[in-house]
């Protein structure tokens, strides 16, 4: 009987909290049909949009996936003093306020912070222009790829890559032909849930962007400009596209890493 | 006579360098992106002296963000404990077809915008909402009042119970529980003296990051709330208003309190993870 | 207080397994009743079934007078013991030992009281502050038996108990379990896949083999009397020859060997036989004897092993105590007689699950 009323529950959760608001934004985004649907995606502020956003989420994620898995090779791998405070430091982005990330980046970098007036001597300029959001946007999903790609680490049986060096390979050639292909799904999840999460990031990058159209607006802002400026259908359209993507990088996510694998810290 | 190259290093010095080079480039980049941000932070809100301090946390609209991001996030915290767990158990115990549908879309809420969340909550509560109608009929506001906050928050957090969860009842096992039930313990009996017990670092953990997720919420809350100042305005969307009115040196301050408490919460955290540690080496 | 146990038409399906099928047998009052089996034949599920925790597919279950079938795990009032011993991580000894009275209301002093009687009976008297994964394997074993028997279960129900635990911890808890069972008498079923340990403690033995029962009988009747080839095959060594039915005797080639009258004129048959029931002499000095050469001789301790090849290719094991090994060297021509074999018909002979227990197959 407990276990009709935990299974009713969950399955009530479900319903009411996944399908119904997955249903209500496509069946909007494409209520008013097809072609609207595809105005709405085409007005000049969003096709920009929707490709800086989907750009800066792909470099975003290819740099975190390069760093992030050197990170957790680091952490799992070698042993140093501070390690403990370096895994930590890692993270630390998961637990900050996003929007805090943002601000914190304007004071690192912002015209009055010595680094911020430096840098623009040089010419190169980070808040209100897109450095900033990538900086942003690799700080937010930095632990997303390092604690995807851990366990898969932890999980390694060292003696195959002990087997590999008997036999007379190096340590490139073993890392390359016995660990890296094992590493591969976690890296590639890894990578997915940092490109999902970069995609949809808000807090940091409206503090940080300047939100200039066609420069530096991205889909998220877009999507909150649209809503308080009273056009919920072309807020609606833009924002399932934005969910259909995810949805699908959950997927193919899931099925390379599925839940339960337990985060290492 | 052929000659054998002595390397200039010995294999185990150059092993050293390329370890040592590895952790150079880690230390480099975690510095460079994520602690150079914090000084960044620490030092804009500090140079602005004592007296911007207490101006800014004195003011009543400061003090009811912070009341209200306090009550959206306790709300939410034991929301997302109880109903976290329910789901977890099911997903990690119970064997029904759909099972692995519920195990999939767990995880959805955290890869999708919270702004998508909000403009989900927009369209099932705002004009011309589905649900719309059933509340109005009833004067209970939802969308531009706490209700949708909290609402959004808790869908939002859910997942981090979860995931934290739903690996430790598979690790454990049903055993235990069978060996209660064994000795005449009821379902609830057996849930809270066996279960709880076992799966409490893991909850906790999850309840920590759910806090700090809370928190920070500003998407989604930004999209539902309608930032009416000292009405629906929490901490994190005044700091967006502060900004946005050129009172930079107030959302330093602001920003600054939170990050100290996330980073308190980190701690927590790490501290839980430790206890577990141990508790499993012993 | 310990009431007997009788199942009746036991079956168990999971999907398209039938892990359990028609299982009917009695546990008699205060006995040590075994279920014997290789892994896949059905017995945990068996076991788990009569506590409750799996619903039958059909069947029934009776504890004494009263019947079981429909009644939860906890209504049913059974102490069990986990392979695993599943003992509360998060609690300490006496409150692993106390939990079943605890949930039953049982007054606090009272509980303390019985719990230092368990501690006492298991020899863990000091013990009862510790925390599980500061016991070793044979004290968490013991301390799971104790928190079986804190709330006078009817019956107890002990899943493989021993099978985690080191070859001599297992032979101490086994002698241990024997005295224990002595002292309580409480009905006891055990389930096991060491023959061993099923012929020293049981009074009575179940056979089971992919979900059926193969023999029910005592100790001495299952090993000296197999009903089945898997029986005969399973527990004890024994060699197996195969032949045709003639006249009452298993046929192979020009020899034959008694035991087949009950089997049908002409059909193929197996006889089996133990190693200590074949006698080997260095000539032929018993009319019927069969010729057979030394293949090998393996010496262990005050015994040896001897691989003999009959005429027809067949092979067979005998073990003799070394001082009856005069004249059988590696090689020679020996005569070997057959003291008492087992003949079942050859359909019967199913692939017995553990090659190593059959020690010579023609």
């Amino acid at each position: 009987m407990a276990r009709w009323g935990l299974r009713g529950t969950a399955l009530l959760y479900l319903g009411l909290m996944i399908v119904l608001p997955t249903v209500v934004v496509v069946a909007r985004g494409f209520g008013s049909g097809l072609s609207a649907f595809r105005d709405a995606l085409t007005t000049p502020g969003a096709r920009e949009a929707i490709i800086l956003t989907v750009f800066l989420a792909a470099v975003t994620a290819v740099i975190n996936v390069v760093f992030g898995t050197e990170l957790a090779y680091v952490l799992v791998r070698y042993r140093f003093p501070g390690r403990r405070l370096l895994s930590t430091i890692v993270d630390i982005p998961f637990a900050i306020p996003t929007l805090v990330t943002g601000v914190m980046l304007r004071a690192l970098y912002g015209p009055i912070s010595p680094v911020g007036a430096f840098l623009g001597r040089h010419g190169i300029q980070v808040i209100f222009a897109q450095p900033g959001i990538l900086l942003a946007l690799l700080f937010v999903t930095l632990p997303l790829v390092v604690r995807t790609v851990q366990p898969v680490l932890l999980e390694l049986d060292e003696t195959e890559e002990e087997a590999a060096r008997v036999l007379g390979a190096s340590r490139w050639l073993t890392f390359r032909r016995v660990v890296f292909p094992k590493l591969r799904p976690g890296i590639v999840a890894g990578g997915l849930l940092a490109f999902a999460r970069a995609l949809g990031e808000f807090g940091a990058v409206v503090i940080v962007s300047g939100n200039i159209i066609g420069k530096t607006l991205t889909a998220p802002v877009l999507i909150t400009q649209l809503i308080n400026g009273g056009k919920p259908e072309d807020a609606a359209a833009v924002a399932t596209l934005l969910f259909g993507l995810s949805f699908v990088l959950v997927l193919v996510t899931e099925r390379l890493l599925p839940t339960g694998r337990k985060e290492a810290s | 006579m052929s000659a054998v190259r002595t390397p200039r290093l010995s294999g185990s010095a150059r092993r050293l360098l390329v370890h040592g080079g590895f952790t150079a480039i880690a230390i480099l980049y975690v510095g460079v992106l994520v602690v150079a941000p914090l000084i960044g932070i620490a030092w804009a809100a500090l140079r602005s002296g004592l007296s911007t301090w207490t101006a800014t946390l004195t003011q009543p609209d400061v003090v009811h963000a912070y009341v209200l991001t306090g009550i959206i996030t306790a709300i939410t915290v034991v929301v997302s404990t109880v109903l976290g767990v329910v789901v977890a158990l099911v997903v990690a115990r119970d064997r029904f077809p759909g099972r692995s549908l519920v195990s999939a879309s767990v995880d959805l809420p955290l890869a999708v915008s919270p702004v998508i969340v909000g403009v989900m909550a927009v369209l099932l509560f705002g004009r011309g909402g589905w649900f719309e109608p059933w509340f109005a009929a009833r004067g209970i506001q939802i969308l531009f009042a706490v209700p949708s906050m909290v609402l959004v928050t808790i869908f939002i957090c859910i997942p981090f119970v979860i995931r934290e969860v739903v690996p430790v009842l598979q690790e454990l096992g049903v055993s235990e529980e069978e060996a209660a039930s064994t000795l005449g313990a009821s379902s609830w009996q057996t849930f809270f003296r066996v279960t709880l017990k076992n799966i409490r670092w893991g909850l906790l953990y999850g309840i920590a990051l759910t806090t700090a997720r809370a928190i920070g919420e500003i998407g989604a809350v930004l999209i539902v709330s309608g930032s009416i100042t000292g009405k629906t305005e929490t901490a994190t969307l005044y700091i967006l208003r502060a900004f946005d009115q050129n009172q930079d040196a107030s959302g330093y301050v602001v920003a600054l309190t939170l990050a100290l408490v996330s980073i308190a919460l980190l701690v927590g955290i790490e501290v839980f993870k430790r206890r577990e540690e141990r508790e499993l080496r012993t | 207080m310990s009431t007997p146990i009788r199942v009746e038409g036991l079956s168990k399906r999971f999907g398209d397994f039938e892990a359990v099928r028609g299982v009917t047998f009695t546990a008699e009052a205060g006995s040590i009743t075994a279920l014997l089996g290789p892994s896949g034949s059905g017995k945990s599920t068996v076991l788990r079934v009569i506590a409750g925790l799996d619903a039958p597919t059909s069947g029934r279950i009776w504890m004494g007078d009263e019947e079981q079938t429909f009644k939860t795990v906890q209504e049913r009032r059974v102490g069990f013991v986990f392979q695993h011993y599943s003992l509360f991580r998060h609690m300490s000894v006496e409150q692993n030992i106390a939990f079943g009275l605890s949930v039953r209301k049982v007054p606090k002093h009272d509980q303390r009281k019985r719990v230092d009687e368990l501690l006492e009976l298991v020899q863990l008297s000091g013990f009862r502050d510790r925390y599980p994964d500061q016991l070793s394997g044979g004290q968490r074993q013991r301390v799971a038996l104790a928190r079986a028997l804190a709330p006078r279960p009817k019956v107890l129900l002990l899943d493989e108990p021993f099978g985690a635990l080191d070859a001599r911890v297992r032979q101490d808890l086994r002698r241990w379990l024997d005295d224990l069972h002595r002292e309580l008498g409480v009905t006891s079923l055990l389930v096991t896949h060491d023959q061993d340990e099923a012929l020293e403690l049981a009074n009575r033995v179940v056979v089971m083999h992919e979900g059926s029962i193969e023999q029910v009988g005592s100790p001495n009747e299952i090993y000296n009397d197999p009903a089945t080839a898997f029986v005969a095959g399973f527990v004890g060594s024994a060699s197996v020859l195969h032949g045709h039915v003639v006249d009452g005797h298993v046929q192979f080639g020009e020899h034959r060997v008694g035991g087949a009258g009950h089997l049908e004129e002409g059909a193929e048959a197996r006889a089996f036989v133990r190693p200590h029931d074949v006698r080997v002499f260095a000539d032929d000095r018993a009319s019927g004897s069969l010729e057979a050469t030394v293949e090998r001789i393996t010496t262990l301790g005050w015994l040896s092993r001897v691989m003999l090849r009959l005429p027809d290719g067949q092979v067979i094991t005998a073990e003799l105590p070394n001082d009856e090994l005069e004249g059988v060297d590696l090689g020679a021509r020996v005569w070997v007689d057959l003291r008492r074999a087992r003949a079942f018909q050859a359909r019967d002979a199913v692939t017995i699950a553990e090659p190593a227990r059959v020690v010579a197959e023609g």
